[in-house]
């Protein structure tokens, strides 16, 4: 639209701030709006005459990723006034792409959570019916591109933050491979884990949006040296001969009826398109939600140790010496999810507890990211569903955080292995919610994954129905 | 069997700098029991040879080159602390 000139950059920024005041006070998918700076830069953007394929495109980015001098909070009310002295890798890449910033999304308090509710600010509500969740921790991400509030989003997905609340509201959400995108200004949750990832309305945006965020990164020492590579260029629509593995774990136990039966149609779709499928095992699977739990949890123990009242944040007052006043800065900060996650981390790290917990956690990855070697040596991609089941109402399962931790069940192997995994809407529930299709892929082989995601996408209609708000 | 005891909880809510309410030890004490509980299945599994992945990518040892840049401006670094005095951090008396 913007390369035939058909509308201006502030038209198209505006049409963003207009869609964010009619629906936002329902949706809440912002914690903080940039619109005086971001209307400023359309209208330079617009003079300037750039032509960039995402030149003037409004974007909203993950409120834990940092960018200067616009507050970022991670949903955190240790963080409520942070006001960044640097921009993320990501952001910067964004400038250069020539993307408007209009704000900061909403999310699970440092990223810990399936559903945003743990956000301290806000629980953002699902566009497709606000009495669900959206997902989490990208939920503001998510539900703001479903909400036509935004084209695009940044998210980050560390057990699934990316697919879940893509899958839950409707959109097209990719986590890249480990180490693809710099996570230099991603405030640090579990390490090993953490990436940040796109969240669009179609896969040909979504492939743009990956490919202006990817490369190596000094100030990143786990961002991986591969090529950068045209992903949209592959959307070929062509997947004859795609061998799948469909992995009978993703579809046995817990996984609703209504899920299976999407993701059975799914792959009829792509048999018509002329690709095969076989059932196959990934016998570890089971183990994913305890190993990541004690994993993440443990990272997240000592990134967020960080957070002390000292250099930043807030700072809790009439402390009696520096101890206490640790303890009372991130007893009033944190809220309990990020609480219960420090002490499950620092516990399982603890002296007389980190061979049984810690290193077993470990060795259990090890097999688990055997299980997608050994599948994906004979394979293109593997399939599934993102999610056991549609989106569940807000103050569902906010009590139980095992059964929350369950929601997470068919996303996190694939951060565990390190692999790319994409959601992309594969239909609807009984009650009118969102069904994804994921899709993985072999280590930076995102290229895979968007042809087969796109080639479903196009010969389905599911990505071009919108939520009646 | 109890996997975790509230005077364990507190001990660790004080390695991890968390001041810590009675009532949230009893909270703590019992979901934390049970999230390691759950977490014990692991030990269904034989792992005596396996190695531990702590990182996924076939990387070790990145190096850079020591080279001086400049670091950040006093202005910017003191922007966000919560107490400042001449330049510089205030925090609460270290030494007694």
């Amino acid at each position: 639209m913007l390369e035939k000139k058909e509308v201006s950059i502030p038209d198209l920024v505006d049409e963003s701030f207009k869609r964010i005041a009619a629906v936002d006070g329902d949706v809440k998918a912002f914690i903080t709006l940039d619109e005086e700076n971001a209307r400023k830069q359309a209208e330079e953007a617009q003079s300037a005459g750039k032509t960039g394929i995402l030149s003037g495109i409004p974007i909203g980015v993950k409120d834990n990723i940092v960018t200067k001098g616009l507050r970022t909070t991670a949903a955190s009310q240790i963080l409520r006034n942070f006001d960044p002295i640097y921009d993320a890798t990501v952001v910067n890449k964004l400038h250069e792409a020539g993307t408007i910033t209009v704000g900061k999304l909403n999310m699970d308090e440092f990223a810990m959570g399936s559903s945003t509710e743990n956000s301290s600010f806000q629980k953002t509500r699902n566009p497709w019916n606000l009495n669900h969740v959206p997902g989490g921790s990208s939920g503001g991400s998510a539900a703001s591109v479903a909400a036509g509030e935004v084209p695009f989003s940044l998210g980050s997905d560390t057990g699934g933050s990316i697919r879940q609340p893509a899958s839950f509201c409707g959109v097209v959400g990719m986590k890249p491979t480990y180490g693809r995108v710099s996570r230099f200004g991603l405030i640090a949750f579990a390490s090993s884990l953490d990436q940040i990832g796109p969240i669009t309305r179609n896969v040909e945006d979504n492939a743009h949006l990956l490919e202006a965020i990817v490369g190596i990164d000094p100030h990143d020492s786990t961002s991986a040296n591969v090529p950068a590579e045209k992903f949209s260029a592959n959307l070929t629509g062509d997947i004859k001969g795609l061998r799948i593995a469909v992995p009978k774990e993703y579809l046995g136990e817990g996984v609703s009826e209504e899920v299976r039966q999407s993701v059975l149609s799914a792959l009829k779709v792509l048999e018509g398109l002329g690709a095969t499928w076989e059932e196959v095992s990934l016998p570890h699977s089971k183990y994913g939600v305890a190993t990541y739990y004690l994993l993440a949890s443990s990272e997240a123990s000592s990134n967020l140790a960080r957070f002390d009242g000292i250099r930043y944040g807030y700072r809790a007052e009439n402390a009696d010496n520096l101890i206490d006043l640790y303890k009372k800065t991130r007893a009033e900060g944190f809220g309990d999810e990020v609480k219960r996650r420090i002490m499950l981390g620092t516990f399982a790290l603890s002296s007389g507890y980190y061979d049984a917990y810690y290193k077993k956690a470990q060795q259990v990855r090890t097999l688990i990211k055997k299980d997608f070697e050994d599948v994906l040596e004979s394979y293109d991609v593997i399939i599934g569903p993102t999610t056991p089941t549609p989106a569940f109402k807000i103050g569902e399962i906010i009590d139980d955080p095992l059964t929350m931790y369950a929601n997470d069940i068919l996303t996190i192997p694939v951060n565990l292995a390190g692999v790319p995994g994409i959601s992309v809407p594969c239909g609807f529930a009984e009650n009118g919610l969102p069904l994804g299709l994921q899709i993985i892929g072999h280590h930076f082989d995102e290229k895979t994954v968007y042809r087969v995601a796109h080639a479903y996408e196009q010969a389905t209609d599911f990505h071009k129905q919108k939520p009646g708000l | 069997m109890t996997r975790i005891s509230e005077e364990q909880v507190r001990h660790v809510a004080h390695l991890a700098r968390l001041a810590v309410t009675d009532e949230e030890v009893h909270t703590f004490t019992e979901q934390l029991d049970a999230i390691i509980t759950f977490a014990e299945q692991l030990n269904e599994l034989d792992t005596s040879n396996v190695k531990p992945t702590s990182h996924v990518l076939n990387m070790k040892n990145v190096l850079r080159k020591d080279e001086s840049a400049p670091g950040l401006d006093r202005e910017d670094v003191l922007k966000n602390a919560p107490d400042q005095q001449d330049g510089q951090i205030r925090v609460p008396s270290i030494i007694e």
